[in-house]
């Protein structure tokens, strides 16, 4: 009797599960219609269609994308076949009539040079075939023709040639929309690369003057100084992969310390809690050692005590848990929140709104810094690294930093 | 058995457990050295905690007890569970570990590239994980209830609190060494009582008829049955008899019982004399860990071999708490020699269980008759040695079992828990108070279900729904992690239809085992030992499905076959 229970638990559990699934996905998109008149029925599903045609599109304008764009935009218009071109040849075909695909780019010629949409005649010689007249809309981007919307119809018509050009302009919209996030991209990537440079004006000075007053004095030390240098600004001039490791990261921040130790000696404490579990975790490349920076920027700054820095990487779960705390200065939040939102930029503080963009580009807007402070009370800046994300791999393994 | 030094003993596993969990790091990493701060996990560390986290209850309690019930047979399970760690070496330690990967529903998504397989993959992690949770709170129970008489599912409802209570606070953040501190606990806790037991086994004449003849009472004995069950008598039998037998009531006199089988009632209690054969019974699908699906085994003992081999064989590399743990090594070539360690760490723990069994079978050969087979561990060091040392011995064990819920328990919990937060629950909320609050929230529920199930359902098969759980595991993730590593044509439809099909079948052949439908005869046999069948059905429903979708195959696979595949630049093993 009891097996029975346990078994029927077993067997009725994941229908729940999966009901409840469902119920959920079926909630959250409602069916358009049940609301409304007619016309906002029709309202509303051609805004649906729209609104299913765009996602694709803001990948840019590529056979995948057109391939999966091109029925619903079909279906928006009502035509029998819709084609999407680029400027030398047709990306997607939906609907009828595909051996006009020759045919079609030889007089699109004229339209993507002026880049003024057309209707013309199709010159059939199959008598059943449905597609007689082709209405052409090109689309644009920032005024340069990058393709073409081809809507085919047995008969010329000009509400089609109207609706056919708005709809172009829709796509066009999105191609718009899909080049800014590319430009996006490349200036984060552009951030990425000033991050890497910008260390070294201020460090590379210092550092040097350092190492340089040692030279006489303490010959051996020097050395080792320089030799920490090194690899430090090998790290940080690497070019290969923009994710590294943990591991490698602590590395370079280590050498970073040793440096900024041999100027300021014993007024600078770090303390370091590291659990090994997530040694292994790849993360943006230099993402922890600006923030390292920056608590020894502010720890230092107008007191004349030892500063006290404390590292932590946790295990928590799926995510790695690092917080960086110092005892200095600390900040005015609401100065703190115009830095980040890139409305301020004082000195240093460059750093960690870059530090805070690059996070939220690779894992999402919940994965932004949280920095808890307030003036006097120091600072403590908590990051949350998920231990797997799509596309973050460590270029470099484990403990193939430099040694010591 | 004496509870006054088992409660403690359980008590101090718990505490010692929750202490190592939140102090451990503290203790031992907290430094302003670099290289002390981030020095990695070694192989021989996380082989214990793959260890540690890998003995379960069915392990530490279940082989003991199928050994003593049904002979060297068992000895099957000791070797699959071992020999699955074989499998995961050959093929799939080093590559996962170079996928990046976390967990099992990660890999779908960084092979496949599809959010659909990774959430199925997900719910098989939920599905295995709960399998699997259910037979350690059912060994929780019944360890306590044979340790101190309380109710059958008390001992569950703890180890589900405490586990909850630990995990949900956060408190395992240093999981690598409890994991590891569990694992020498749990060889400790075997093995020194193992040595006493061989001791007084010695000084008692090293008698070796265990296995050669049916087992006999070596000293009067008096034998409660729990619940109703059937005696079957090959020759006639004098016992004295305090309670019903075949509806007759007697006070507790000697009654003469013919050849044949004889109904007994609940609570009847049996007294042996010296000498007397064990009686066998029959018990209709309820006993404890160790009796269920006997019937099965007995009618086609090789296909439930063959079973049994090829569901442990394949099964571990599909289990949850297992696969998240070699993410710790830090790269390919440290998990693959952190699994050749715990092939040396598990087969030497896996010598102990049979020798309860064995030693059970000589010392307390009436628990086949009550049920109880599985306590043979727990009861052994009382029976054979009994005294203050007994006690001592008793309460060794009973912690080593506590630990052995706990640690396989916490990590299922955090795995299904992990799950549940990420793919599951809805993702909305303040930011910072979401991670947190979900998690827990994940907790609660990971548990909740598997502890539903065991208090609603009461005695469920122990060792056996483990044995189904590897079934389930090597039928859905042994086919998509073997192809996923070694297959490049695999395609996002492909996965998914070999994972339904596979794990799907034996998940279904499992709810029907479950649910004791087809009782006997040749349905039963094939669904209570699905893995012969369903393995193969996974495998080839993925490769067909995915040789018919061939415009699906994710256009970075070479890239990422290449990942899994090359070995790390040369210099980084000599160093971590």
């Amino acid at each position: 009797m009891s097996g029975f229970l346990a078994g029927l638990c077993v067997a009725v559990l994941p229908l729940l599960a999966a009901g409840f699934w469902l119920g959920r996905r079926t909630a959250r998109t409602p069916r358009p219609g049940g609301l409304g008149t007619p016309v906002e029925h029709a309202t509303f599903r051609t805004l649906h269609t729209a609104s299913l045609a765009a996602p694709p599109l803001r990948a840019g304008l590529t056979e995948e994308t057109a391939r999966r764009s091109a029925r619903r935009l079909r279906s928006l218009l009502g035509t029998d076949a819709l084609c999407l071109t680029d400027d030398t040849r047709v990306l997607a075909w939906d609907g009828v009539g595909a051996h006009h695909r020759a045919e079609i780019m030889e007089r699109l010629t004229g339209p993507l040079e002026t880049g003024r949409g057309e209707a013309f005649r199709l010159g059939c010689t199959a008598p059943d075939c449905p597609v007689r007249w082709a209405v052409v809309a090109p689309l644009t981007v920032d005024d340069r023709v990058h393709g073409a919307l081809v809507a085919c119809a047995p008969r010329e018509s000009a509400v089609l040639v109207r609706a056919a050009a708005e709809v172009a302009r829709f796509v066009s919209v999105q191609l718009e929309l899909a080049d800014l996030d590319r430009s996006r991209t490349r200036i984060v990537e552009a951030e990425i690369k000033a991050l890497r440079a910008q260390i070294s004006p201020h460090f590379v000075f210092n550092s040097l003057a350092v190492i340089a007053s040692f030279v006489r004095t303490d010959p051996e030390r020097a050395r080792e100084l320089l030799l920490e240098f090194a690899d430090f600004t090998r790290y940080s001039f690497r070019r290969h992969g923009d994710f590294t490791t943990l591991a490698d990261e602590l590395h370079a921040i280590e050498h970073y310390l040793s440096l900024v130790r041999a100027r300021f000696g014993d007024r600078l404490a770090v303390t370091l809690q590291i659990a090994p579990e997530v040694l292994p975790v790849a993360l943006p490349f230099l993402c922890l050692q600006p923030l390292v920076e920056n608590a020894v920027k502010h720890g230092l700054e107008g007191k004349a005590g030892t500063c006290r820095i404390r590292l932590t990487a946790r295990d928590a779960g799926a995510e790695a848990l690092v917080v960086i705390e110092d005892d200095g200065a600390g900040m005015d939040p609401g100065l703190l929140r115009r830095i980040l939102a890139g409305e301020d930029s004082p000195s240093g503080g460059i750093g960690l709104s870059n530090v805070d963009d690059r996070l939220r580009q690779v894992y999402g807007d919940d994965h932004g810094l949280v920095i808890e402070t307030a003036p006097g009370a120091g600072m403590k800046i908590t990051v949350r690294l998920p231990k797997y994300q799509p596309g973050v791999h460590s270029s470099a393994r484990l403990g193939s930093g430099p040694a010591n | 058995m004496n509870s006054a030094y088992t409660v403690p003993a359980v008590a101090l596993v718990v505490v010692a457990t929750v202490l190592v969990g939140a102090f451990g790091l503290r203790m031992s990493r907290t430094t302003s050295d670099f290289y002390v701060a981030s020095r990695t996990v070694g192989p021989r560390l996380n082989a214990a905690a793959i260890s540690g986290e890998y003995l379960s209850a069915a392990s530490f309690l279940g082989i003991a007890g199928l050994v003593l019930v049904q002979g060297p047979d068992m000895l099957w399970y000791p070797v699959g569970y071992t020999a699955g760690y074989l499998v995961l070496l050959l093929f799939v330690a080093a590559p996962l570990r170079r996928s990046g990967a976390y967990t099992l529903p990660d890999f779908a998504e960084a092979r496949l590239a599809s959010q659909g397989v990774r959430r199925l993959a997900g719910a098989f992690v939920v599905g295995i994980g709960w399998l699997y949770l259910l037979p350690q709170l059912q060994g929780a129970g019944l360890t306590l209830a044979v340790l101190t008489g309380s109710p059958g599912t008390l001992g569950g409802v703890i180890v589900a609190v405490v586990v909850v209570a630990i995990v949900a606070a956060g408190g395992m953040r240093s999981i690598t060494f409890v994991q590891a501190f569990q694992y020498w606990l749990k060889l400790t806790a075997l093995l020194v009582p193992a040595l006493f037991l061989l001791l007084a086994w010695q000084s008692d004449g090293a008698p070796r008829h265990a296995f050669d003849e049916p087992a006999a009472f070596r000293a009067p004995r008096t034998v409660r049955v729990g619940s109703t069950l059937d005696l079957r008598l090959d020759r006639p039998l004098t016992v004295t008899v305090h309670g019903t037998v075949d509806g007759r009531p007697y006070p507790g006199e000697p009654v003469r019982l013919a050849a044949g089988t004889h109904r007994l009632g609940g609570g009847t209690r049996l007294t042996f004399r010296s000498g007397d054969p064990v009686p066998a019974a029959d018990r209709a699908g309820t006993g404890g860990m160790s009796t269920s699906l006997a019937a099965g085994r007995e009618e086609r003992p090789l296909y439930a071999t063959y079973g049994l081999i090829l569901a442990t064989f394949l099964g571990t590399m599909g289990l949850p708490h297992v696969v998240v743990r070699y993410y710790t090594s830090p790269h390919g070539v440290a998990a693959r020699r952190a699994t050749v360690a715990v092939l040396g760490l598990i087969g030497a723990f896996y010598l102990l269980p049979p020798l309860y069994g064995a030693l059970g079978r000589l010392y307390a050969p009436e628990l086949t008759l009550t049920g109880d087979a599985d306590a043979a561990v727990l009861l052994l060091p009382d029976r054979m040695i009994g005294g203050l040392g007994g006690d001592l011995l008793g309460a060794l064990v009973a912690g080593g079992a506590f630990a052995a819920f706990l640690s396989t328990a916490s990590g299922l919990t955090m795995a299904v828990a992990g799950v549940l937060t990420q793919d599951v629950l809805p993702s909305r909320g303040p930011l910072p108070a979401r991670g947190v609050r979900h998690f827990r929230l994940g907790t609660v529920l990971a548990m909740a279900v598997p502890l539903a199930v065991s208090v609603l359902a009461g005695g469920l098969p122990v060792a056996d729904a483990v044995g189904l759980a590897f079934a389930v595991s090597a039928s859905s993730f042994c086919p998509l992690l073997v192809l996923g590593i070694w297959w490049r044509r695999l395609t996002p439809p492909g996965a998914a239809a070999g994972m339904l099909a596979g794990g799907g079948a034996a998940f279904v052949a499992v709810a029907v085992t479950l649910a004791g439908l087809p009782g006997t005869g040749p349905p039963h046999a094939l669904l209570a030992w699905p893995a012969l069948w369903s393995v193969p059905l996974g495998f080839l429903t993925m490769v067909l499905v995915s040789l018919a979708t061939p415009g699906r195959v994710p256009p970075g696979t070479a890239a990422v076959l290449a990942r899994f595949h090359l070995p790390e630049p040369p210099g980084t093993e000599a160093k971590a």
